[in-house]
């Protein structure tokens, strides 16, 4: 139904290669986490999946198709996107915001119609926001703002949704949630889903896919068990751990190893 | 939890079964649209009793029954009447520049994503003027049709140096660029401008009147040349109602909703162009009407450019049309010309707006 794919891509801003000669694979109606240090290029893969960055080589297909070479409104209707730090105009509702998401299926001769009442509707009761349907969205917490942008980005009803770090700034409590909302939309609706994450953890909860990147190309990429090891956390994090089942769900769980804080017998014991 | 909501029942086990009550439409509702919609008619209304105002108020004073008369049973022998007749290009042309400023401050404001943007900030009308000083002087220039083509040029090639200058960068033409581009541009090119204007007695003469903003003494052969320019650049920019709206929630946001933004831009800065030359050519540089009836009209409906955008054009004329009235008699015999009584008048209503309200952004 929608695989995107990304064939030999190179991204450059200005000069600067990010990523060289990547080729990556999300699979359909997966959940996929895309892990890796600061500055590995996560975010900027992202935005040459979506669009947002023209590749300096290579291509970015969906369903076998160029995203570059589609109608740009077309493409909006399959693959939806919800950058890092988006910014509410003032005074804007909730309902409103997350009515802009019906952009690319209204058109001049086609305005607001009752599908797009519904589309809005779903995606404030998926979101668990209906209730704040008519407030401002300058007067929201973080974790209700973040709710907020996603409802907008499930009113463009896509079957792909790319999110980058959609848990920043929130709370422990808020970043569990907006997960579950996210496998929630994925369970129920068959989306399929890549994220760029940073808690190493949470993503090895969440995903059904793990895309681990390093200096701008993929280092493993599978399911959280396979991918999330002790040797691949030295290797994208330069950082000693102890991976241990999480006995919550079974998924891998890092323990990090500082400087400080550490008995020595835990050097023996390794 | 739902207290005081009575549309908004959460049913526990029974998500997207809600049909949406027509009350609940994405602008706000039906309802609010309908408010909307009498405010804007209300808005009209206003404009249109200062128009006749405009037509009745002058440095001479005429009773109105003479007004009426002029328009009843017009005699062309009679002085009076011919007074009266003169008033009516002199309120078209009001009309026209100022829901023209207004229409493309608005849209300079959403493309630029800037509340600061206005056509005397972004160094478009000060291109225009100097575009046209630079004909006069040139080339001798003494016609509106002649100023016209300056004016455009120079509002295009303004707004093209602005935006390629904010476009350095790895950022691109962000909206603090953007203003800074714009506000220095203006500088300069005003200090341009008036380098020919000191130089030249012959060119400051011709330019003196135009230049400080007004549209008393024009005419319809002045008015009349304008108004396709005007009709496309204004069909161009109330038509970018919805694409402003994406616009407004960042570039990253509009891409991924499908828009083309550069296309976009592009072809709302045709339109701005169009208006802005054309006003600038019409009336002078007339400044602050771009910038501040948009905001008040943010106050009225909220962040949505497709209402934004109509209000943006009726109100403009009104503060651009109350201020001609007021400057034609607060000095008698002489006149102030609107484009300095729409800063005197505008300046303290915005100073008002901006203290009042809890910010006047996008």
């Amino acid at each position: 139904m929608a695989v995107l794919n990304a064939k030999d891509l190179t991204l450059k801003y200005d000069q600067r290669c990010v990523v060289d000669g990547l080729s990556v694979e999300i699979p359909e109606g997966r959940v996929t986490m895309i892990v890796g240090a600061n500055a590995c290029g996560k975010s900027t893969l992202l935005r040459g999946l979506s669009r947002l960055l023209k590749p300096a080589g290579g291509t970015v297909t969906l369903d076998g198709k160029d995203i570059h070479t589609r109608p740009a409104r077309e493409l909006a209707r399959t693959l939806g996107l919800l950058p890092q730090h988006p910014t509410a105009p003032d005074g804007i509702t909730v309902r409103d915001l997350v009515g802009r998401g019906r952009y690319p299926h209204q058109g001049f001769f086609r305005s607001w119609s009752p599908q797009d009442d519904l589309a809005v509707q779903q995606a404030l009761e998926a979101t668990d926001t209906l209730e704040l349907a008519g407030r401002n969205v300058d007067e929201l917490s973080g974790g209700q703002r973040q709710r907020v942008w996603i409802a907008m980005a499930l009113a463009q009803e896509t079957d792909v949704l790319l999110l980058d770090e959609p848990t920043t700034y929130l709370d422990l409590a808020h970043q569990v949630e907006v997960l579950d909302l996210i496998t929630d939309l994925n369970r129920r609706r068959g989306t399929t889903v890549a994220i760029v994450l940073h808690d190493l953890n949470l993503a090895a909860r969440y995903a059904d896919n793990v895309i681990a990147m390093k200096a701008g190309a993929v280092v493993a990429q599978g399911t959280p068990r396979d991918v999330v090891t002790e040797g691949l956390v030295r290797n994208v994090f330069n950082l000693e751990s102890r991976v241990i089942p999480d006995p919550v769900s079974a998924t891998p769980l890092i323990i990090p190893i500082g400087r400080h804080h550490v008995p020595t017998e835990l050097e023996l014991v390794s | 939890m739902n207290h005081g909501t009575t549309t908004a029942v959460s049913r526990p086990g029974t998500p997207g079964t809600t049909v949406p009550s027509p009350a609940t439409g994405a602008s706000g509702g039906a309802a609010a649209g309908r408010k909307r919609a009498a405010w804007l008619l209300a808005a009209v209304v206003v404009l249109v009793l200062l128009a006749a105002t405009s037509l009745a108020v002058g440095a001479r004073g005429l009773p109105l029954g003479t007004v009426l008369e002029a328009f009843t049973r017009f005699d062309p022998a009679n002085g009076d009447h011919a007074v009266v007749h003169a008033r009516i290009p002199r309120t078209v042309l009001g009309l026209l520049a100022g829901g023209a400023l207004g229409l493309a401050g608005a849209a300079m404001q959403g493309v630029a994503r800037n509340p600061l943007a206005d056509p005397g900030i972004m160094g478009v009308n000060a291109g225009a003027a100097l575009a046209v000083v630079t004909g006069i002087y040139v080339f001798g220039i003494a016609s509106f049709s002649g100023y016209i083509w300056f004016a455009f040029l120079g509002a295009a090639v303004a707004a093209v140096v602005v935006y390629l200058i904010a476009s350095l960068g790895r950022d691109g033409a962000t909206p603090v660029k953007l203003a800074l581009a714009g506000a220095a541009l203006s500088a300069g090119l005003f200090s341009l401008m008036n380098v020919i204007l000191v130089s030249s007695q012959d060119t400051l003469d011709r330019f003196r009147f135009w230049q400080v903003g007004g549209v008393a003494g024009r005419d319809w052969s002045v008015v009349l040349p304008g108004l396709p320019f005007l009709a496309v650049g204004a069909a161009i920019v109330l038509l970018t109602g919805r694409i402003l709206n994406s616009l407004a929630l960042g570039d990253d946001i509009a891409r991924g909703l499908g828009q083309r933004v550069g296309l976009t831009r592009a072809l709302t800065a045709l339109g701005i162009v169009l208006l802005c030359g054309t006003a600038t050519a019409l009336a002078g540089p007339i400044g602050f009407v771009g910038l501040v009836i948009p905001h008040a009209v943010r106050f009225l409906t909220g962040p949505d450019y497709r209402w934004i955008l109509p209000f943006s054009l009726v109100l403009a004329p009104v503060l651009l049309l109350g201020a001609d009235i007021i400057g034609r008699v607060v000095l008698l015999p002489g006149e102030v010309p609107a484009g300095i009584m729409t800063a005197l008048i505008g300046a303290p209503v915005f100073v008002w707006l901006v203290r009042r309200g809890k910010g006047a952004g996008l």
